[in-house]
Parts: C-alpha cells; structure tokens; sequence
C-alpha cells in the first residue's frame, strides 16, 4: 500500500485552488509537485505584477486586495515544503505519466494521483473586424494591467456580457482610460429575471450592483441588450457599430476593444488524463463530470475555475477539498480534519457554483440566435482564417450526422493553434444552428496533446 | 532610442501606465533600436511602440495578439534569427531582434 510520504502528487496550476490544494496536502505530510506555466503563482484573478513594475495592487483590487495577499503570504509560507515548478507547461497526460517543459526541455513526471487546476479561459463570440490589431478579451485586458502595466488602448469600448465587463472598466478608468462605451449584449429584462438566481452569493452581486453606480454617476455610457455589428478600422480599430435594443444603429469611435462573454474551462488536460464530460445546457458548454469533492475518476481531481466556472472563491475552496478528498482516498480512512471540514467546503463550493449559474443567465451568451446572425465572410478560426461560411459549406456538403469533430477535420476549424480554445463553443453553436439541431447532440471538440505548443527552444522553433 | 517617458504618450496600440524600475535593455523592431526594460513582455515592449506583432501566414492580416494569457497563440512573433516566440509569455532580452512584418 501506498504510505502518504511516498506518494507522489502533481498540482497543475498555482493560482487559488492549486495553491489550497498544495497547502492542504504539505500540512498533512506530503510534498506535492506544483507546476505552472507562469512565471508567478497566483493564477488569473489574484495575478501578481511583474517583477520591477510599480502597480498599486491595492488601489486595484479594492474589497478583494485583502484575499489576494492573503493568498500569496499562504504561498510564501508554502514555498519550501513543496515541489514549486514555475514556467513549465504541462502538455500531455498519459497512463500515470504527466509531460511537461520547461525552456525547450521536455521531462517526465510519473504520478500516483494528479490534481488539475487549470483554471479558465474567456469565452469569446466572433464578430466582423474581432481579429483587428486593438481588440482583446476582456481578461487579456486584466492581465496587461496587472502583468505589464498597460492599458489596451486610450479609448476603449467594453463589449460582450460578463460581471467583469464593469470591473475592468472601472479598474481602467481608475488608470486613466477614456471608456467610450460598455456594450452589455443581454437585455436589462433578462438580467432582472436572473436576479433570484444570484441570491446564493448577494454580498457579490450587490458589488457589482455597485460598479455599475460608479460608472453610471461617472458618466461612462452604458448600453445592454446590444448586438455587436462590427469592429471597424483599416489596419486597427477605429471604431465599434452596433444595434441597441430598439433598432437604432450607433458607432462609437474607440482605438481598442475589451471582449468577452465569460469564462470557459480549460479541460483538455483532464480529458487527456481521462475524464468524462457531460453537457451543461445552463452554460451551454461541456464539463468534466465530478462528484461534490471534485473526483473525475480514481487518482484525477479537479479543483478551481478548470471544474466548473465559481470565481476566487469557489477556487480556494474547492482546491482544499479536492486535496482533502485525494487524501481521504489515499488513507483508506477518514481523518478528523476531513470529517470536520469536507461537509462545510462542499457547501460553499455549491453555493458559489450555483451563483456562477445565476451569472451566467444574467450575462447571456449569443447562443444559437447570435450563430445564426453571424456573416458568412467572418472569421470564426482566427488561427487559420476559416470563416463562418465555410463551416457552414461544410456541413451542407457533408452527407450524415453533423459532428463538431467531422466539421473541423473538413474545415481545420478547431485544429490551429489554439486548438479551439477561442472558436470551439462558437464552432458547436454554428454547427447546431446550421444543422438545426441541439446543440448537445453536434458533440464536442476533443482535446490533443499537445495542449499548446511547444515552445522549443527560440533559437530552434520550427516555422 | 526612444526613453521609456515616450511610451506614456507614444503612439503604440498599448499605454503604460506603471513604470518599471528594472535593468534599461535595448532591442530591435523592425530594424529600429528601441528602449525597453528587463521584465516588459515582448508584446508589451513592440505594442507601445507599433500596432501590429506579425502578418497572419494566410491571409496576411495584420494581428496583435488576443487573449495576452497564452491561451490563442496569436502573439507568435518572428526574430531575425529565424525563431519565433509567443510575445505575450516572453520577456524582452537585451539585444532581442524582433520583426512585425513577413519572416525572415
Ligand atoms: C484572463 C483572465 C483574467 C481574469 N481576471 C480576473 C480578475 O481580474 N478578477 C477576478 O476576480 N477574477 C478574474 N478571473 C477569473 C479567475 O478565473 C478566477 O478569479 C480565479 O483565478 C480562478 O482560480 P483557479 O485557481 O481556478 O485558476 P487560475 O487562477 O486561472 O489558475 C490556473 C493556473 O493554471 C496554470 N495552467 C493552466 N494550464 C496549464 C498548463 N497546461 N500547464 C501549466 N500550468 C497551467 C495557469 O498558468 C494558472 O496559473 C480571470 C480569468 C481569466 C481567464
Ligand atoms: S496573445 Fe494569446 S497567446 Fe499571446
């Protein structure tokens, strides 16, 4: 039998839920390896800036400043009695084995257990002119501030439906951005009738209730129930059109574009190390099939926004109670500390979950109404130009069943680069609207190794 | 070579905000020497300077990175080495030739 200080356990990603899981297991004995592809831990929301770059984190993260240094001084402490990997990619899971480089360097990590925390991505939704020099998601908007300490732009439209939509550009405002616009797509009545929904979590939704008074007493212009029609410029952008409500047309005059339509789990490497997903019809997305713990299948946990969409939060939460499942399952036996804290962990996990699913009504994805709208000549692969017609053309050539997968082997729709991490969802709801069928029975994308490239060695990259 | 004080009003896609207090590096774009700072990212370094990172190989469309999380491989920028590297995860190296146009 396996003894808790031979075990070997690898964490993938330290941001909130793999830094907890982390802690949680090098307080009961262990020393897990935790590997990030970051330079820093803290993952997405509690990013830190880089090194030299004078940021007043404070000022920035306002009512959560306090969480995001609690989180780092918790890693701080960790650091030592852990396997800390930073700047190493995880690329492949096969049989017990995790692949990973770091620098060009590829190596191997043998596993007993493995614990994904990969966290999300921003979900996007193509619109003509979305691959112009300017336009950026909304979260990439984040992580340039923090990061790098820049702005996307001077003048910047804020466009899509996510509750980050009004953080972000309050944060910008706070750094001196002219905010042209927040173009909200979802109508005020449908975020009114998501209210109820949103009760779990009310402390946060009254936050947010009050970034859009800061920005309404600030004068910022604010539109919901819009349809994007195009980001406009020659070689950048120049300018955004769209529809309101009521069918009055408007161009706004900006040099950059925030865009994002929420989150999406980054799941390819659990399905790699053999998950199975299930169709979510509230997010309109695939995700890994878990029990309340975050178990996927014997030795795979998931924990954090790469399990299901829950914010901070949820991630910290759900990182402890992965790593106490995981050593619950180790143990044979249940510990007091497990008994003690799994059933509240459990609860809160829930809890947040459930308001991420009254977020995610309140901030509509286009769906197949917003597919259906979309031009033949956009492109929907950014990595290799294919448009919306094309997939389309695809599939009124293809005799049988319509499959997301046949789809993007005929279109490489889904095969560049990103490996369908931006068009995948809009891919699926084009591929169900154009075959008029729901969208949970086109399938979904699967995963490959290697869930990103490769960067070899600069000197040595192939073209 | 341009100072670090251009960047605040210069006319590169991207603003900066935060100064950096790291070591002064220099690197090229596009042949035009140009002053950064150990710890700007590549595309940060080339975005508050220009507009564009490369020409997408079909089509050539200009691109400017999307996602700046490494999640959408757009950022992938050409040296005149012949190498190439994802702008937005990559730190600016003293001497660095980067090239927004084409490849090598
Ligand atoms: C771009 C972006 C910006 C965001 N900004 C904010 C914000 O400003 N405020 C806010 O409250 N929330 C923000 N969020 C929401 C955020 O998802 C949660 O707040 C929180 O960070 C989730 O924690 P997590 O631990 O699940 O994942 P994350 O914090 O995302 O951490 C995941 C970690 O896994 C690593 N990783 C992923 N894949 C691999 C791999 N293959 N190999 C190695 N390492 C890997 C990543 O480098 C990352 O450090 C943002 C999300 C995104 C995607
Ligand atoms: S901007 Fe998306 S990977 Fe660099």
């Amino acid at each position: 039998m396996m003894t808790l200080a031979t075990t070997r356990v690898v964490i993938i990603g330290a941001g909130p839920a793999g830094i907890r899981a982390a802690e949680t297991l090098a307080q009961a004995g262990l020393r897990p390896i935790l590997v990030d592809e970051g330079r820093l831990p803290g993952g997405q929301g509690y990013r830190r800036p880089s090194a030299g770059l004078a940021l007043d984190m404070d000022a920035l993260l306002g009512t959560q400043a306090a969480k995001y240094r609690a989180l780092h001084a918790r890693f701080a402490e960790l650091a030592p009695a852990i396997d800390y990997r930073p700047e190493t990619l995880a690329w492949a899971v096969h049989e017990g084995t995790l692949h990973v480089a770091r620098d060009g360097a590829a190596a191997t990590l043998p596993f007993d257990a493995l614990l994904i925390a990969a966290g999300a991505a921003d979900r996007v939704f193509p619109v003509k002119g979305w691959t112009l020099p300017g336009v950026f998601t909304l979260g990439g908007a984040q992580v340039i501030l923090k990061d790098q300490g820049c702005l996307i732009g001077r003048r910047m439209v804020f466009l899509g439906s996510s509750p980050l939509l009004s953080l972000a550009a309050l944060q910008y405002r706070q750094f001196g951005a002219d905010v042209a616009a927040i173009c909200d797509t979802t109508p005020l009545r449908e975020k009114l009738l998501a209210a109820p929904a949103l009760a779990p979590a009310a402390a946060t939704a009254l936050r947010g209730l009050g970034y859009l008074a800061r920005l309404r007493r600030d004068g910022v212009p604010m539109f919901s129930g819009t349809t994007p029609l195009a980001i406009e410029g020659r070689d950048h952008v120049e300018a955004v059109r769209f529809r309101l409500g009521d069918g009055e047309e408007r161009v706004i005059a900006c040099d950059a574009v925030a865009f994002g339509y929420g989150l999406k789990p980054e799941t390819q490497l659990a399905e790699l190390a053999g998950a199975r997903f299930g169709y979510d019809p509230v997010f309109r997305l695939w995700g890994p099939n878990l029990d309340a713990d975050g178990r996927a299948r014997p030795g795979l946990y998931l924990a954090g926004d790469c399990a299901a969409i829950g914010g901070a939060d949820a991630a910290e939460a759900s990182g402890t109670l992965a790593a106490l499942a995981l050593l619950a399952d180790l143990g044979g036996e249940v510990t007091h500390r497990e008994r003690r804290d799994m059933p509240r962990l459990r609860r809160e996990v829930a809890r947040y979950r459930s308001f991420q699913k009254g977020l995610a009504r309140a901030f509509a994805w286009p769906g197949s109404r917003g597919a259906t709208a979309i031009a033949d000549e956009v492109e929907l692969c950014r990595c290799e130009n294919v448009t919306a017609g094309d997939i389309r053309a695809a599939i009124a050539a293809d005799l049988g069943p319509v499959d997301v997968n046949r789809v993007k082997a005929i279109t490489r729709c889904g095969m560049g680069r990103c490996q369908g991490r931006m068009c995948g969802p809009a891919l699926q709801e084009i591929a169900a609207a154009a075959s008029a069928r729901p969208l949970a029975e086109v399938g979904r994308l699967r995963g490959q190794a290697p869930v990103k490239p490769l960067a070899i060695g600069s000197a040595a990259a192939p073209a | 070579m341009t100072s670090a004080g251009d960047d605040l009003a210069g006319n590169g896609q991207l603003m900066r905000v935060a100064q950096r207090t790291g070591k002064r590096i220099s690197i090229t774009i596009d042949g035009r020497e140009i002053g950064a700072t150990a710890g700007d990212s590549v595309l940060a370094a080339v975005l508050t300077h220009g507009r564009q990172l490369r020409e997408l190989e079909f089509g050539g469309s200009p691109r400017a990175g999307f996602c700046l999380m490494g999640a959408c491989q757009d950022c992938w920028v050409w040296l005149e080495t012949g190498g190439r590297i994802r702008a937005c995860t990559t730190l600016v190296a003293d001497g660095m030739a980067i090239r927004t146009s084409g490849s090598p």
